[in-house]
């Protein structure tokens, strides 16, 4: 029976390789998609300089990346994990629970978000907060009465905007870029268009008028999008009227097809968004698992390679890829250097 | 007979046989509609798979070639050696950042006598951001080199590459900030010249991924090897299991209600979508077991569990197809039931387990469902396994999850090495298909 033999010894080689499975020596990332780009090309970097190899850097959004980060500490959990938007207390709490207490947050820069459309499409160039708002709120003020939302054509309710049908691709609630979308724009247009003291007039608390104003009509005008920004990008190439929601460095790669356009009258370029005037940017993120550093090798060195001048700096490739870099890196560094965590 | 001899005619009067009668006009004219569907069926077919090919070919070729250049880079020892002791250890300190100005120096060597308003900073976007590694790649291997001049054949950037590839065209890059349209002319002259060549990418068959800055770099040979480790789990574990499983079943069970319910889950789990796998082995293998994330060994072990009922299935019929006389004459001549089926059904039966197997093997190579959950699609196939122990635990991707992750980036270049993997892909699964076609003609014996 030299088959069953043959069958037997490979699977005891195969059980044994992989209960014999080494300690790790790559650091291992997960994450924003909109972070994965930056770090791609720093671990990309940090292999050809080091002898470490090269991290893996797995994508899947800000809070699957955060949930599986908080999932423990041990080799079989990541040791970074990459973030859009601030770690919430909720996340936090998760965390403590499961014995990941000490997290340091590293910033690495800004991101601006853009709204672009087909480049031959309908003359989208400028927006205000209040347009988007009046285009995809669920409830909007007309003529001081709070109604349901009648707005079929941007030209409804702004002139200046052209008569074309409202379509929206915005991205999906798993993405940490839709909480900037609504606290940036989606929110700033409620207040500037009243529809939040309306809200508050007609007996809605703050904290609900609050929410009420973050809220986007369901009738199909306005499409989540859960995939990528290449899903974006396709619908709007079937779409001429539509608009789509994208990370300024997924806009500058694709400037043969899609135009930006402005908002608040301030064009989106990593300039602008450095000096504050550009109004949709938000931090970049990614948090250390304190625990591992020292455990996984070349954790620390991946961290503080990661926010060095050169790299993150305004000359460096994250900013040549589209990142705007932190003007307050000098503390980033020592915060990674210093191993600071959260609340110390 | 009686009919015959009273000499009433069969048929009606007047009507020849020759003359086609309107209920057989009916039935003919309903066979020919029925034909007439049949080949639009397959005509609708046929242009879908000619579109499709045509779409793949069109838009994966391109990715075979790659543009080059070929610059003159003089490593100077004042940037790479400071002290001139050639000591490894500290030109190792220099990192590629440090090597930006000789690339910059280099290039403006490389355009010298060519007008261009670019200014010197700028010509070097020309090159690929890999550029900086291989020169240190080359500095750290030959230290001796430092101070003369060596000729590289550098990566252009993907726009250049593009434009050598009619897929960037001069108006495309009025926005763009990663090249002008001036670098386009300077590198129409320096096509004159010779310096810049378009030639097939051997890379990207045997290359590793790059990240987003420079898809002129990726390449999809280590998420190759990634699958092929993979396919080496589901290989050693799925057929042996599968054809163990089959025989007992098919041979030695007791035909009871138990059987019969094993029966109908097998068939029953060869139809679950493969994406519960991918949960199923998140939750056993990581979760549960500890294996490492990332790994093929994982993956192969998730894989197994999607091929198995498919292989249980097709061994199971030609262990069936195996004439009950070739049992009964084994057994008649006095050989124990396990001799019977091990000597004379089970090699009857081989051709078709081996063809059941392999096309298991292919679904199971182009399955991407699975894979997502295990962590195997990011920026992961970047380090060629230093062994086969570290092929099966080092984290690494497959095919079809390398394809999906470009087909997510933002460079339309990498779009274009989507569609070069899937040719790749494909040609491994009509390989295997081919394989499975041969072996079921060259051994299949039908009684």
């Amino acid at each position: 029976m030299s088959i069953m033999k043959l069958t037997a010894s490979t699977l005891a080689i195969t059980a044994l390789t992989a209960t014999a499975a080494a300690a790790r020596d790559n650091v291992q990332v997960a994450g924003s998609s909109t972070v994965l780009p930056y770090a791609s090309i720093v671990a990309e970097a940090f292999g050809e300089n080091f002898e470490f190899p090269t991290p893996v850097v797995e994508s899947g959004g800000s809070s699957a990346g955060l949930k599986r980060f908080c999932e423990g500490v041990g080799e079989n959990t990541i040791d970074i994990a990459n973030a859009s938007r601030a770690i919430r207390e909720k996340e936090i709490a998760a965390c403590a629970e499961n014995g990941v207490n000490d997290i340091i947050e590293v910033r690495i820069g800004y991101d601006g978000i853009v709204f672009a459309s087909q480049l031959d499409g309908p003359d989208y160039t400028a927006f205000e907060p209040a347009d988007i708002f009046n285009a995809l709120a669920p409830k909007v003020l007309v003529d001081g009465e709070l109604v349901d939302n009648p707005h079929t054509m941007w030209s409804d309710f702004n002139a200046d905007l052209p008569s074309e049908e409202i379509l929206a691709f915005i991205p999906g609630t798993k993405h940490g870029t839709r909480e900037v979308f609504e606290e940036k724009v989606v929110a700033a247009g409620c207040e500037a268009t009243g529809a939040h003291d309306a809200m508050i007039a007609a007996g809605m608390s703050e904290d609900e008028a609050e929410d009420a104003c973050l809220a986007v009509r369901g009738d199909g005008r306005a499409v989540d999008i859960d995939g990528d920004y290449t899903e974006t990008l396709a619908r709007i190439d079937a779409n001429a009227n539509g608009i789509g929601v994208f990370g300024l460095a997924f806009y500058e790669n694709n400037t043969d097809k899609l135009k930006v356009a402005t908002m608040s009258g301030v064009e989106p370029t990593t300039e602008s968004i450095a000096e504050g005037e550009y109004p949709v940017s938000r931090p970049l993120y990614f948090y250390i698992k304190a625990a591992h550093i020292g455990v996984i090798p070349g954790l620390k060195e991946f961290a503080e390679f990661f926010v060095a001048d050169e790299v993150a700096g305004p000359d460096g490739p994250l900013a040549a890829y589209g990142l705007v870099s932190d003007p307050a890196l000098a503390d980033v560094q020592s915060t990674v250097m210093d191993e600071v965590t959260m609340g110390q | 007979m009686t009919d015959a001899t009273h000499g009433t005619p069969l048929r009606n009067k007047g009507k020849s046989i020759l003359e086609v009668d309107a209920r057989t006009k009916k039935r003919n004219a309903a066979e020919a509609r029925f034909k007439g569907y049949g080949i639009a069926a397959i005509g609708i077919s046929l242009f879908f798979l000619v579109s499709l090919l045509i779409a793949i070919i069109s838009n994966g070729i391109p990715a075979f070639t790659q543009t080059f250049v070929n610059v003159e880079v003089e490593l100077l020892e004042e940037k790479l050696d400071k002290n001139g002791n050639r000591d490894i250890a500290d030109i190792k300190k220099v990192s590629t950042f440090g090597y930006k100005p000789l690339i910059e120096n280099a290039m403006v060597k490389a355009a010298e006598g060519i007008e261009t308003e670019l200014s010197d900073k700028d010509l070097s976007k020309i090159l690929s951001a890999s550029a900086a590694a291989i020169l240190r790649d080359y500095v750290i291997a030959n230290p001796d080199q430092i101070g003369e001049t060596v000729e590289f054949r550098l990566l252009t950037s993907s726009r250049v590459d593009g434009y050598m590839k009619g897929r960037v065209v001069r108006e495309d890059l009025a926005r763009d900030k990663n090249l002008d349209a001036a670098h386009l002319d300077l590198i129409d002259v320096m096509v004159e010249r010779g310096a810049v060549e378009r030639v097939f990418n051997w890379d990207f068959i045997t290359g590793s991924d790059a990240s987003e800055s420079r898809p002129e770099q990726a390449g999809i040979g280590v998420s190759m090897l990634g699958s092929f480790f993979m396919m080496l789990v589901v290989l050693v574990l799925a057929l042996p299991i599968g054809v163990a499983a089959s025989i007992y079943l098919e041979e030695f069970a007791p035909q009871n209600r138990f059987t019969d319910l094993i029966e109908v889950n097998i068939s029953n789990l060869a139809a679950v979508p493969s994406i519960v796998f991918g949960i199923l082995g998140l939750a056993v293998f990581i979760q549960f077991a500890h294996l490492p994330q990332s790994a093929p060994i994982v993956g192969g072990l998730t894989l197994t569990l999607m091929t198995l009922p498919t292989i249980v299935i097709s061994t199971r019929a030609s262990l069936k197809a195996v004439p009950p006389s070739i049992r009964d004459a084994a057994l008649g001549v006095g050989a124990s039931k396990m001799q019977a089926i091990f000597h004379h059904v089970l090699p009857l039966a081989m051709p078709g387990i081996l063809t059941g197997t392999i096309i298991g093997l292919a679904q199971a190579l182009g399955e991407t469902a699975p894979l997502l959950l295990i962590g195997m699609v990011g920026y992961i196939a970047t380090n060629y396994p230093e062994g086969v122990t570290s092929g099966f635990l080092d984290p690494n991707s497959a095919m079809p999850a390398q394809i999906y992750e470009w087909a997510k980036r933002a460079d339309p270049a990498f779009y274009e090495r989507a569609w070069g993997g899937i040719i790749v892909l494909l040609v491994f699964l009509l390989t295997m298909n081919l394989i499975a076609i041969i072996l079921r003609r060259r051994f299949e014996r039908r009684w």
